[in-house]
């Protein structure tokens, strides 16, 4: 048992085989890269073709940061969170930034709210080789946090932001000190970086994602209405054998879903908190959990009856 | 009815004194933390005198709540003169400066920074480069200046986009060989928009020009000033209004030395 804590996931490559035991692992780790690399895109054609003596304008496809965005010199996003710190602060923003905030959120509630953390932030990266080498290495307790400190950030970042009239979060946040760094140029980008790393795997597990990060408290919010959820829509198959438990970072989110059935829950994890990254999905041998909307969430919802069962959504 | 987020089973009764005890200790922690992030913000926030704003700049104390940081007007900067504050530099982390001496401003006519700033933070009414004020050039020394010295220079003179405007020359007599001209660069802040460019082109090796923030770079006039030759033009007297009561000589005091 001890063994197979150390590699969840070892049944479902077993039984599903290895695609089906990390796909959703995969795409998610295409999409934080691939998102960089249509960043990285402007920048380097520039290196290369300075390189070849030609300089030119380059090849531009996404320019700025995670902060605020232009895709091929038409789309604007705009970091919500971001953007409230600084109206907070005394400026009224641009209408370029507005249309970017509402594209921004529009984006996030159809894809989960912190579908942010675990698709797009570069630090999920950081956070989750952490957390891999915690578990590799058997380093065990640590400091625990209250779940709800990220939101004390939160409200306490948007008091700091008001209070000095800046926006104060953008210098500690790691998620666009990281993708400044590699974008435009290092400095001391990885002692905070270091930082975030050393802090997940020794001093507090999940310690920065899952308990403190302000940014990622502001996408939970907007989750709380985003449509994409994963549901355990076959929890019925469930062997407890808890590898669902041992890759997510935030545990709590699954059980109401996939143990609530008796107490007349619906099997679609509803939690704010949930990431929507699917490791729950690659893992699970018996596949009791999948990509779902919210409406989906009906008590009695699972695989035997889903789509007859003729009874009324209860979800929210 | 939100029936998935709740807990699986009746809770047991809360424990106030565990509540307000963890409540208390997350907010005190997170305050402790805003505290220490404030004040390392408010001293993060003092720009040094040589790190330049973009073209169109809002006030620094309002810019620091306008710009996100996204480093759009770095990439729409055709001449690389706009740079963004590294972590572990002395400007505020991300936020766009450049350096004259290094890369000033080249003063593009459609001024690309502006219209890419997404937020404000670059004021987009700004649509002529030359109202910009970036900051204000100084000829801050005229001890290693090689015109005060009475050699011909001008080289700042010459390179200034508002040649005769933003930069005169001067002339004035040289009092050390009595028979020469010193051409004395002379800087004007109704004109001069900040760009760097005398700076940068600076013969010596330590620049005699250089640019600051307005801020620094400016003295301002008393408000009770009234500057006769001024009124003069304007009102036709000296000071407006002005009631002049008569000379008179000083009187003499017995037993005192005048």
């Amino acid at each position: 048992m001890s063994a197979k804590n150390l590699h969840p996931g070892y049944d479902a490559n077993v039984e599903k085989g290895w695609w089906q035991g990390n796909k959703w692992l995969v795409l998610r780790r295409l999409s934080q890269l691939g998102i960089l690399g249509l960043f990285m895109v402007g920048p380097l054609s520039v290196w290369y073709m300075d390189k070849q003596a030609h300089p030119t304008e380059g090849f531009w496809i996404v320019k700025g940061t995670l902060a605020s965005s232009l895709t091929l010199d038409v789309l604007p996003m705009t970091d919500p969170f971001m953007a409230l710190q600084g109206w907070l602060g005394g400026h009224s923003l641009e209408q370029t930034a507005l249309t970017g905030v509402a594209i921004v959120i529009a984006l996030y509630l159809l894809v989960g709210g912190r579908a942010y953390c675990s698709w797009v932030c570069p630090v999920n990266l950081v956070s989750d080789v952490a957390n891999w080498l915690r578990r590799s290495l058997g380093i065990e307790g640590g400091l625990k946090l209250s779940r709800k400190t990220r939101y004390w950030v939160m409200v306490m970042t948007l008091l700091v932001s008001a209070v000095t009239g800046s926006i104060i979060w953008e210098l500690v946040n790691p998620i666009t000190i990281l993708y400044r760094g590699i974008l435009f140029g290092v400095g001391l980008t990885w002692t905070v970086v270091l930082g975030v790393f050393l802090y997940d795997l020794f001093v507090a597990p999940r310690g920065w994602c899952s308990h403190l990060c302000p940014v990622g408290a502001f996408y939970g919010l907007i989750g709380r209405l985003s449509i994409v959820k994963v549901g355990a829509m076959r929890r019925q198959a469930c062997n407890n054998c808890l590898d669902c438990f041992a890759v997510c970072p935030e545990k709590h989110v699954i059980s109401p879903a996939l143990k609530g059935e008796e107490n007349g829950i619906g099997p679609v994890i509803m939690s704010a908190d949930c990431t929507n990254c699917g490791r729950c999905i690659d893992v699970c041998a018996p596949d009791v959990f999948e990509f779902t909307t919210r409406f989906r969430n009906d008590a009695k919802g699972n695989a035997v009856n889903k789509g007859s069962s003729g009874t009324p959504n209860v979800a929210t | 009815m939100e029936v998935s987020t709740q807990g699986q089973k009746p809770k047991p009764a809360v424990n106030r004194r565990k509540f307000l005890a963890d409540t208390a200790r997350a907010a005190c922690g997170v305050g402790v933390f805003g505290v220490g992030l404030g004040l390392f913000g408010k001293q993060a926030r003092s720009l040094p005198a040589d790190a330049l704003r973009p073209p169109g700049a809002i006030a620094e104390d309002d810019f620091m709540s306008a710009c996100v940081r996204c480093g759009l007007c770095v990439r729409d900067c055709p001449y690389n003169t706009l740079k963004l504050g590294e972590v572990g530099d002395d400007v505020p982390t991300g936020t766009p400066y450049f350096n004259a001496r290094e890369v000033p401003c080249e003063m593009c006519e459609d001024i690309p920074c502006v219209p890419a700033c997404p937020t404000g933070a670059l004021d987009p009414s700004l649509t002529q480069i030359d109202d910009a004020r970036m900051g204000l050039a100084v000829l801050v020394d005229q001890e290693t200046c090689i015109a005060f010295l009475g050699l011909r220079c001008e080289v700042c003179y010459r390179v200034c986009p508002l040649i005769d405007k933003a930069i005169t020359l001067d002339r004035s007599a040289n009092a050390r060989t009595g028979k020469h001209t010193l051409f004395i660069p002379v800087v004007h802040s109704d004109a001069c928009t900040g760009c760097g460019k005398c700076e940068r082109a600076c013969i010596l090796e330590e620049a005699a020009i250089k640019v600051f923030p307005t801020k620094l770079a400016k003295g301002e006039i008393g408000e009770h000033y009234r500057l006769g030759w001024k009124e003069k033009e304007k009102f036709g007297e000296a000071v407006k209004g002005i009631i002049d009561l008569p000379d008179r000589m000083p009187i003499k005091v017995p037993g005192v030395d005048q």
